[in-house]
């Protein structure tokens, strides 16, 4: 048994009480270790990653108690690349808070940074519900500290809405989980998905309630209309690099009901029968069309980024509920690269802060280094608004290709493609007022610059940016790729002989026992 | 006893829902702490109601209590009271900062608006 599996959640967990313990008052010595601590993540993530590229599922049981009584970590191909993901993308937003200064301007940046990615790894890594929930609650109490770093009055007004709105979707995974365990007595994956589907038809009513409500969980996750209110004010009003990081969490969401639905309730459970086609879809669709309107009506660029992340998410679920393997496979593709945007537009919002008084859409002075943020934004815009020749593109087609069987063909064409337009005229005017009217104001005679970005800040986005081009051109092999994870995830049956059939401490000598 | 039990879920649920429609602070916070006692007790449940059973395994007893839940209990309790006191400090500052405990309001200009909108509907 390899021991490296549970090494991206100790490895950040180690780290951040060492750097509030140790280096409380040095934040030179924090950035150092918070970086140092991420390459070693990235390190072990691709190689995890690599050993998981050939379909291998590893299993890690904790103290070597063998499911369903012990826990368990499994690392899939899917788990794998999300975890690598949230590494990669935490190097860049990392780099960004320190060439930015946003780390220096409160306490306790980099410890609850670490916390969070400890629960965002765990998160992708367990093989067990309830741990689930407890590595959601990680990710949160770490999220709401750094929602509040820096402070600020509408920074804390903002954060009270994100916490009460994520403490009432705690508790309702918490009922989910009861009605769940109450059907099934158990909450492994592995345990789950057999015993479910052992469930009569006609005793259906506690296992449809239970998936229900994990549903809707996992829809406040991935802030799905109408379960989205908490996302605009709080990526908002977030630090820029802490919304950057959030861009991952509501691929947790997503990730979630991927790994839940595909496994535990398959398509062809009695029990769950129409949840996707009648409810997920159109509110997946319901979500693009708002948020890409969001995007056209928003009056504050931070703001109008919080709803292209809406609206990439409500992409990312249509194709998600398609449930099919090719419906799965360009969502997967898709998440990549609603990441990576995500991210990128809501560090380029706080490049262009820098100069002006304000994120408003009204023309102010130039900002400083305008020409290159303005480079930069609209490489992101492109990406985002889904244009070629940037990866949004591509993963439109896909999903839009992957759609071709559904009964909702006609609706989800008409608006992945309309919403498109909007989001297009969205970032187009919010650019145009940002970068070219600026030049048609008169800046005044104490006409202060501003801080000029520094130059780590534009490596960040830079970087980000040369990732989104990077998956662009490796389309192919990451469509390949993410087809191949959904083929593992549509035929699960080796997942879960290999967590329930492995054999742990203890396993042998009851063997026979019972 | 399943009545009674169940009707306990029951009302404090009811109540909490009805608390965090509240539009301040305060009452969204209590009503979120009515809902996690309503989720503990509901988890409990969840291991089947027994009296007087022992969770580890004995000679000559053919009933037992499911231990399983009252562990998730123990974690649900410890999480819901952490995040009480987290929201309870945040809501504070929020509170002291702008002299204003309305859950609902939007920053900036939009805050207008929405109070109004909200307002009309409750």
């Amino acid at each position: 048994m390899t021991h490296w599996i549970v090494a991206p959640i100790i490895l950040p967990a180690l780290v951040a009480p060492f750097v509030v313990l140790t280096a409380r008052y040095h934040i030179g010595i924090q950035r150092v270790l918070s970086v140092a601590a991420i390459v070693a993540l990235i390190a072990v993530a691709a190689s995890l990653a690599w050993q998981a590229a050939d379909g291998t599922t590893t299993l890690y049981q904790m103290s070597d108690w063998a499911a369903p009584f012990g826990i368990v970590l499994v690392a899939d191909r899917l788990s794998t690349m999300m975890v690598l993901l949230t590494s990669v993308l935490a190097l860049f937003v990392l780099l960004y808070a320190i060439g930015s200064g946003w780390d220096d301007r409160g306490r306790h940046f980099h410890a609850l940074f670490q916390f969070q990615l400890m629960g965002i790894m765990g998160a992708f890594l367990t093989g067990d519900l309830f741990n689930l929930f407890v590595f959601f609650e990680v990710l949160l109490i770490a999220s709401y500290g750094l929602m509040i770093h820096a402070g600020g009055n509408a920074r804390l007004k903002a954060g009270v809405q994100y916490v009460l709105f994520n403490l009432i979707g705690s508790t309702l995974f918490l009922f989910a989980l009861g009605s769940l365990y109450a059907e099934t007595g158990t909450l492994n994956m592995a345990d789950l998905a057999q015993r479910v589907a052992l469930i009569g038809p006609e005793e259906t009513v506690g296992i449809r309630v239970a998936s229900v409500l994990l549903l809707l969980v996992f829809a406040i996750k991935a802030a799905l209309v109408p379960l989205h209110f908490w996302l605009p004010s709080s990526y908002s009003e977030a630090p820029a690099p802490v919304a950057a990081l959030f861009a991952i969490m509501t691929k947790v969401g997503a990730y979630a009901i991927i790994r839940v639905y595909t496994m535990v309730f398959p398509p062809e459970l009695d029990s769950t029968v129409g949840l996707f086609d009648v409810w997920l879809l159109p509110a997946a669709l319901v979500s693009l069309a708002l948020g890409m309107m969001g995007v056209l009506a928003a009056k504050k660029l931070d703001r109008l980024v919080a709803f292209s992340v809406i609206g990439s998410m409500g992409m990312v679920m249509i194709s998600i509920s398609l449930f099919t393997p090719e419906g799965i496979a360009a969502a997967l593709y898709y998440i990549v690269h609603s990441t990576l945007v995500g991210a990128t537009l809501f560090l380029i919002s706080d490049l262009v802060r820098t100069g002006r008084a304000n994120l408003d859409l009204t023309p102010q002075p130039v900002i400083a280094g305008n020409a290159l943020t303005a480079g930069l934004y609209f490489a992101a815009a492109i990406a985002m608004a889904g244009l070629p020749p940037l990866s949004g593109f591509l993963g439109k087609l896909l999903v839009l290709d992957a759609a071709y069987d559904s009964a909702l063909l006609v609706w989800i064409w008409a608006i992945v493609l309309s919403s498109s337009l909007i989001s297009i005229l969205g970032f187009a005017r919010a650019g145009s007022i940002l970068f070219w009217k600026a030049h048609s104001v008169e800046a005044g005679e104490d006409r202060d610059f501003g801080v000029r970005p520094s130059a780590l800040s534009y490596v960040a986005v830079g970087g980000l940016i040369t990732l989104l081009a990077a998956h662009t051109i490796l389309a192919g092999q990451v469509h390949g790729y993410t087809t191949k994870m959904a083929a593992q995830l549509f035929s699960p049956e080796p997942y879960i002989s290999q967590v329930l059939e492995t054999p742990g401490k203890l396993s042998k000598s009851k063997e026979g026992d019972h | 006893m399943e009545l009674l039990v169940a009707s306990a879920i029951g009302v404090l649920t009811a109540g909490g829902i009805y608390l965090t429609l509240r539009l301040r602070t305060f009452p969204v916070i209590l009503g979120v702490s009515l809902l996690t006692y309503a989720v503990n007790v509901f988890l409990f449940t969840s291991g089947r109601l027994t009296v007087g059973a022992p969770p580890i395994l004995q000679d000559g007893v053919d009933v037992y209590a499911d231990p399983l839940p009252q562990a998730l209990v123990l974690t649900a309790i410890v999480i819901s009271f952490g995040m009480t006191a987290v929201v309870v400090m945040i809501g504070l500052g929020a509170f002291l900062g702008s002299d204003d405990d309305h859950v609902d309001d939007l920053p900036g200009e939009q805050s207008q608006t929405n109070e109004s909108a909200s307002e009309s509907t409750s």
